[in-house]
């Protein structure tokens, strides 16, 4: 029989806690009560908060660049969770979880022409349009933030930086620097040709058949070979509105024969 | 307020009373009168208020005074009112309440309501200027009144201005004080921040007792905040209750959407589908993809797949991966080689059920069939034809 080890284990417990306590050393599930009563009042300086300024964030894409940034500067993510509190009492959650959606319903909507790849001006312009003109004011900011939230779900969203601006990627095509910079190339006028990759990025005739072969598989960019002089890429994610508009079916069943 | 003169109350031949209203206290620009508990009448020519215990206390101003006005909403403890801004008081204005004010302006606060009708009688009694028509004994001289007139349009557009830099201000005012009030906020936030480190970090080390139950309750607390879980020694078994509940209520909402779709979805598309079902209190993605994880533990014949290219999926379980591969095998043997394209039309052709949705999205289609192809060689089942036409499958017959 294990006689007195029960009631000596406890006092030994009991010690150490008294010991450890003294010390100054708070224990675990002491901070943890700590922290169920600090949320409580956070909750409610929230609350306040919203009440007053909730319009601010909603109204004023200026007001949610600071928000954001204060949140990520502090560690707080106020679009982890709809059940967070920012969430729930601040509105950011649907705000922007919505604007995911949209995002990804435009990107959708048009991966048969581009092969996934948008210009953010482009998709800011078809969201905008899809939300009507009574929806609150969304900023390309305001885009970013929305679309790294999406990026979790693993399908491939990406952005990437071309002529002072982003094309925002929408399926897993994977793109390395060489395919960035030929991207970025193209940017000026739509379309490159191998002779401007030779020249502007010095690079050797197979590295850039190369890099646009892998474009063409991937639908990225069409491949213009009736062009006067040498083939030309073009990238349907860069066609500008001024040379490209969408067709009425009307005038689709007038053009094919 | 130096606009108002002392009146009688009396209206001239001419004159006629358009609206009165009780509970309106007078403001001398932003500060409040001690003309506070009256009446305020309109008339053609005038507004005229008057105290509602002492009658010999009543004013007027003619309504000539006016540039514009507008309204101000109620807030919290705060009446409508509605805001006029006038011209500077006329040389030989009769004196009143106040000999000199600060403010160009005046409110009239509606406490006992009556705002909406009130403005639009002004509104009405100003753009049709009866006034100017009718000359009324008391009130200014034709000559200056013409004179005023000249001067209106001018001093309207001044005025006009000046609002715009006043709500502009006003704007400022707001931002800043809704950005000081949110520092003051993000200090607090950060104070949780500091304490759920230390929590998590004793979690780590052991020290304490942390029970089963704390455990969770701590990690529904970094759920409200939005503080990334530190804590990475538990499995997604238990996850949070929030998440749990979600898994359930996903299990029973995509079970028929999948069958439709042909027992597999993209996460993204899933996404859309259950946001757009809520409305409101949508969903995150972290919020679906971690409820997603806890398929397997529920016992839930769903599964979250995540494939080499990265593309996420909720798949039925009856998708096993034997069966997948099986076949994009028997299709490929069949036809000689295949490609994702043409995996495709087979699939619909042999009358699995697509919708016509996924046909008109085909590319997403393809990317879920071109995964199971790659898996079939990836098993060494099959092997490919890579070139600039496409990548095209052959059984494998090394």
């Amino acid at each position: 029989m294990r006689r007195g080890v029960g009631a000596g284990a406890i006092a030994k417990k009991k010690l150490a806690e008294a010991k450890y306590k003294e010390r100054g050393n708070v224990l675990a599930e002491d901070q943890i009560a700590q922290m169920s009563k600090q949320l409580e009042t956070f909750k409610s300086n929230l609350e306040e908060f919203a009440s007053k300024h909730k319009q601010e964030i909603r109204k004023n894409p200026q007001f949610r660049v600071q928000f954001q940034e204060m949140c990520a500067t502090i560690g707080v993510d106020p679009l982890a969770s709809g059940k967070g509190f920012w969430s729930e009492m601040l509105g950011v959650g649907d705000f922007y979880y919505e604007l995911g959606v949209q995002i990804i319903e435009v990107c959708l909507a048009l991966k048969h022409r581009n092969g996934g790849l948008i210009t953010l001006d482009e998709l800011h312009h078809r969201v905008l349009k899809g939300r009507g003109k009574y929806a609150q004011d969304v900023s390309q900011d305001d885009l970013v933030r929305a679309i790294k939230k999406l990026k979790v779900m693993g399908n491939g969203f990406g952005m990437i930086p071309v002529g002072g601006s982003y094309l925002v990627q929408s399926v897993p095509a994977e793109l390395n620097m060489d395919h960035t910079v030929v991207l970025q190339l193209a940017e000026k006028k739509g379309y490159v040709t191998v002779s401007e990759i030779k020249e502007n990025l010095k690079w050797e005739k197979e590295r850039a058949c190369h890099v646009l072969d892998h474009l063409l598989k991937e639908g990225l960019a069409w491949l213009d070979s009736q062009s006067a002089g040498e083939a030309q890429y073009w990238l349907p994610a860069l066609f500008s509105e001024l040379s490209s508009r969408d067709i009425t079916p009307e005038e689709a069943s007038q053009m094919t024969p | 307020m130096d606009r108002f003169s002392w009146a009688n109350g009396l209206l001239e031949i001419n004159e006629t009373l358009v609206i009165q209203q009780r509970g309106v206290r007078l403001y001398d620009g932003d500060d409040k009168s001690k003309l506070d508990v009256g009446v305020a009448l309109l008339s053609t020519h005038r507004l005229i208020w008057r105290d509602i215990k002492n009658h010999e206390c009543c004013l007027s101003m003619p309504l000539s005074q006016i540039i514009f006005f507008e309204e101000q909403a109620a807030g919290i403890g705060k009446s409508a009112k509605i805001v006029i801004h006038l011209h500077p008081p006329s040389a030989n204005k009769e004196p009143g309440p106040y000999q000199h004010s600060k403010y160009s302006y005046i409110k009239l606060s509606f406490k006992e309501h009556g705002q909406i009708e009130f403005y639009r009688r002004l509104t009405e009694e100003i753009t049709q200027r009866r006034w100017e028509n009718t000359s009324v004994s008391q009130s200014i001289s034709p000559g200056v009144s013409s004179q005023v007139g000249r001067f209106t349009r001018a001093v309207g557009i001044v005025g006009i201005e000046r609002k715009i830099e006043e709500k502009r201000k006003e704007t400022d005012k707001n931002i800043t004080e809704a950005f000081e009030d949110l520092s003051k906020l993000m200090v607090k936030a950060k104070e949780m921040v500091e304490l759920s480190k230390s929590i998590a970090n004793k979690i780590k080390d052991k020290q304490g007792d942390i029970t089963e139950d704390e455990t969770i309750r701590f990690k529904s607390y970094l759920l409200s905040m939005g503080i990334a879980n530190p804590v990475t020694r538990e499995t997604h078994g238990s996850g949070t209750h929030y998440h749990m509940q979600l898994a359930k209520q996903l299990g029973d909402m995509l079970q028929a959407p999948l069958e439709e779709q042909g027992g597999m979805m993209a996460l993204t598309e899933v996404y859309c589908l259950v946001n757009r079902a809520r409305g409101m209190e949508l969903l995150s993605p972290e919020d679906l993809l971690n409820a997603c994880k806890i398929f397997e533990s529920l016992k839930f014949p769903l599964r979250l797949r995540v494939f080499d290219s990265g593309v996420m999926v909720v798949q039925l379980q009856s998708h096993s991966e034997e069966e997948m591969i099986a076949s994009a095998l028997d299709n490929v043997t069949e036809k000689g080689s295949l490609t994702a394209e043409e995996f495709v039309f087979t699939e619909i052709d042999s009358g699995n059920s697509f919708s016509l949705h996924l046909i008109h999205t085909c590319r997403d289609l393809l990317s879920f069939l071109l995964c199971r192809l790659l898996l079939a060689e990836k098993m060494g089942h099959l092997c490919r034809d890579d070139s600039v036409e496409g990548l095209r499958f052959y059984p494998n017959l090394f």
